[in-house]
């Protein structure tokens, strides 16, 4: 029992520490005050000077649109690399691309930044292509570490799973790529459905390869925060932190409730395929 | 296997795809055509596209570093020389410069940041598995109901935007910031402490931010280990604690470690925590090399920080891809 208590005093040490700060940053958002750390009385003044804050608007909708471009396509190719990786075995040049795919997870953002930025330098003195930096070089740069986290999903989603029904529909002479539109993909939507809201946030969220790659005239929001943060707390700032942190809370709990009624069905049908007759009602729904 | 059994699931796919199978299976089409065409087969045009695309923004872009960092600063557009160079269009010539490099190990100033770095992510990384193991093990031993919901509440602050959880932290460890005011008040300090703008506040931040990480690995180890080693462990008269040490801890190494490369890597190179909770005197080189090159525009200097960065990070690198690789391996 003692040994319980212990953990029960960690996890909610562990939580509050993790929740804590959120909160305050919300509750300050209320504030009255121009002073953040001074309690003054309820208020949404603040929101309502976000909404006049066209910089921080345009930079909010720049953010968006590259978020999207960059979740719809790192999906794409992070499904063919994940899959590459769980189920063609090995091939030549294995080794690098599976390195290509867990270094992005930890490589330093100041490493990546630089790199990308030196690289769109370089490429536009070779084929003049891309011309100048902007939203085009943040998304490619955002594709290419999204990618990977979108793989790393994917991947883990295959190799947890019953390779037997994908050989069935290949020894009863379905075509490999027939086999996956009408069986993975389905089976794997619910990672898809992560890792595109994973590449999203992760694309919405980040400051430093963004600074590096991108030019004149094409702030992101985190860019905006960041230069407004280094004068010092403002609450504008808060309440932009409130909105974003309901958005995104809201976004992530749907998505979970529905990923995960998904998985029960997933295993309901699972447990009928086993288990045969005596599984009727489960069909009610 | 029986027949009837299968069937619902099929019904369930075949009805769930009908929408998409269709636009899907015509650029199958005309995608193997073209392949055909080039005599590329199947798989190996699906395995091109993401080869590329990683190739050509991830490896390449590394080897342009390596260049630049080898050459010399210029006020031009861009602002480095060529390496190399056609001289009457009938010779290369290579002109390599070693002097950033030399640059770096002159002044002491770089070598205080790499060290620095490396002891701030060191010490975070141990703060994270001081508060991340017991976390996990909390989660994996919890009822089974509860687990899913309590690993959605360690996932979520990490979905949430990273630059504002670090900037929650700078009003609460302002001079006159909600701690310092808090302590006051409860009359335990006297004068505010001054953590903002210190290395402990770059510890905090870290730790705060880089905590989900080292949870999900050691819960997703300590989750599948074996419960019956431990109740053989008490049948045969070991203490709970005597357990823990000889069987879950050796066993949750995988995780231990995957975790705290997991924080410890990208820490190192943590630009935006140093940058709004350090003070002037918190050197850590992700913070150098972004003066480097945004405030001195020297690019090569920065490539040739970047490239000493890479090669201290390059073994926990490769050995957080081995770990990764069997962990892969052992879900099989």
């Amino acid at each position: 029992m003692r040994r319980s208590g212990f953990l029960f005093t960690a996890l909610a040490f562990g939580y509050a520490f993790l929740y804590v700060p959120i909160l305050l940053l919300i509750i300050y958002s209320f504030n009255e005050s121009r002073l953040v750390t001074v309690w003054s009385g309820w208020s949404t003044r603040w929101y309502g000077e976000l909404l006049q804050n066209d910089q921080m608007l345009s930079a909010a909708g720049l953010s968006l649109r590259i978020a999207a471009v960059t979740a719809t396509f790192a999906v794409a190719l992070g499904t063919i690399a994940g899959l590459t990786l769980a189920r063609f075995g090995r091939f030549r040049g294995r080794t690098l691309f599976s390195g290509m795919i867990t270094a992005p997870l930890v490589m330093p953002e100041v490493i990546t930044g630089l790199s990308l930025l030196l690289l769109f330098v370089s490429m536009e003195q070779l084929i003049g292509w891309p011309g100048g930096r902007g939203a085009t070089t943040i998304t490619i740069a955002h594709i290419t570490f999204a990618t990977a986290y979108v793989a790393v999903i994917v991947q883990s989603r295959l190799v947890g799973l019953d390779e037997s029904v994908e050989e069935a529909a290949l020894d009863l002479g379905a075509k490999p790529a027939k086999v996956f539109f009408v069986i993975t993909l389905p089976i794997i939507s619910p990672a898809l459905i992560a890792g595109w809201l994973l590449a999203f946030t992760l694309s919405l969220d980040d400051l430093v390869i963004a600074s590096f790659v991108s030019g004149p005239g094409s702030s992101t929001l985190p860019m905006v925060i960041f230069s407004s943060v280094r004068l010092g707390v403002t609450p504008e700032v808060n309440a932009l932190a409130t909105v974003i942190i309901v958005i995104v809370t809201t976004g992530i709990l749907t998505a979970g409730v529905i990923m995960s009624r998904h998985e029960r069905r997933r295993q309901r049908d699972r447990q009928l395929a086993e288990g045969g007759a005596d599984g009727e009602p489960a069909r009610a729904t | 296997m029986s027949r009837k059994g299968f069937l619902p699931l099929g019904d369930r796919m075949t009805e769930g795809q009908m929408p998409m199978h269709l636009p899907a299976t015509a650029l199958l089409r005309w995608l193997q055509r073209l392949a055909y065409r080039l005599g590329i087969r199947g798989r190996g045009l699906v395995i091109a596209v993401p080869y590329l695309w990683l190739l050509l923004f991830f490896l390449v872009p590394f080897a342009i570093v390596l260049k630049i960092s080898l050459s010399e600063a210029l006020i031009a557009r861009p602002p480095y020389s060529p390496l190399f160079e056609w001289v009457e269009g009938m010779y290369l010539e290579i002109r390599v410069n070693f002097g950033n490099y030399l640059f770096l190990l002159d002044d002491s100033l770089y070598a205080v940041a790499y060290l620095n770095s490396l002891k701030i992510a060191l010490i975070s990384t141990l703060l994270c598995l001081l508060i991340g193991y017991p976390m996990a093990y909390a989660i994996a031993t919890a009822d089974p109901a509860w687990r899913s919901s309590l690993l959605m509440l360690i996932i979520l602050p990490f979905w949430t935007s990273f630059l504002i959880r670090v900037y929650a932290w700078i009003g609460i460890l302002k001079q006159n910031g909600l701690l310092n005011n808090l302590l006051i008040n409860l009359g335990l300090i006297e004068e505010p402490l001054a953590i903002l703008y210190s290395d402990l506040a770059v510890y905090i931040g870290i730790t705060y931010s880089y905590l989900p990480f080292m949870i999900l690995p050691l819960y997703a180890t300590l989750e599948r280990l074996d419960r019956s080693l431990l109740e053989a462990a008490a049948d045969l008269g070991c203490r709970p604690f005597k357990a823990f040490l000889t069987i879950t801890l050796p066993l949750s190494l995988p995780g231990i470690l995957a975790g705290s490369l997991l924080v410890f890597i990208p820490a190192v190179g943590e630009f935006v925590i140093p940058e709004l909770l350090g003070g002037p005197d918190t050197l850590m080189i992700g913070k150098v090399l972004w003066n480097e090159f945004f405030t001195n525009r020297d690019w090569p200097v920065a490539s040739a920080v970047a490239i000493a960065l890479l090669l201290f990070l390059v073994i926990p690198i490769m050995a957080f891809q081995y770990l990764q690789g069997r962990q892969q391996e052992a879900r099989r």
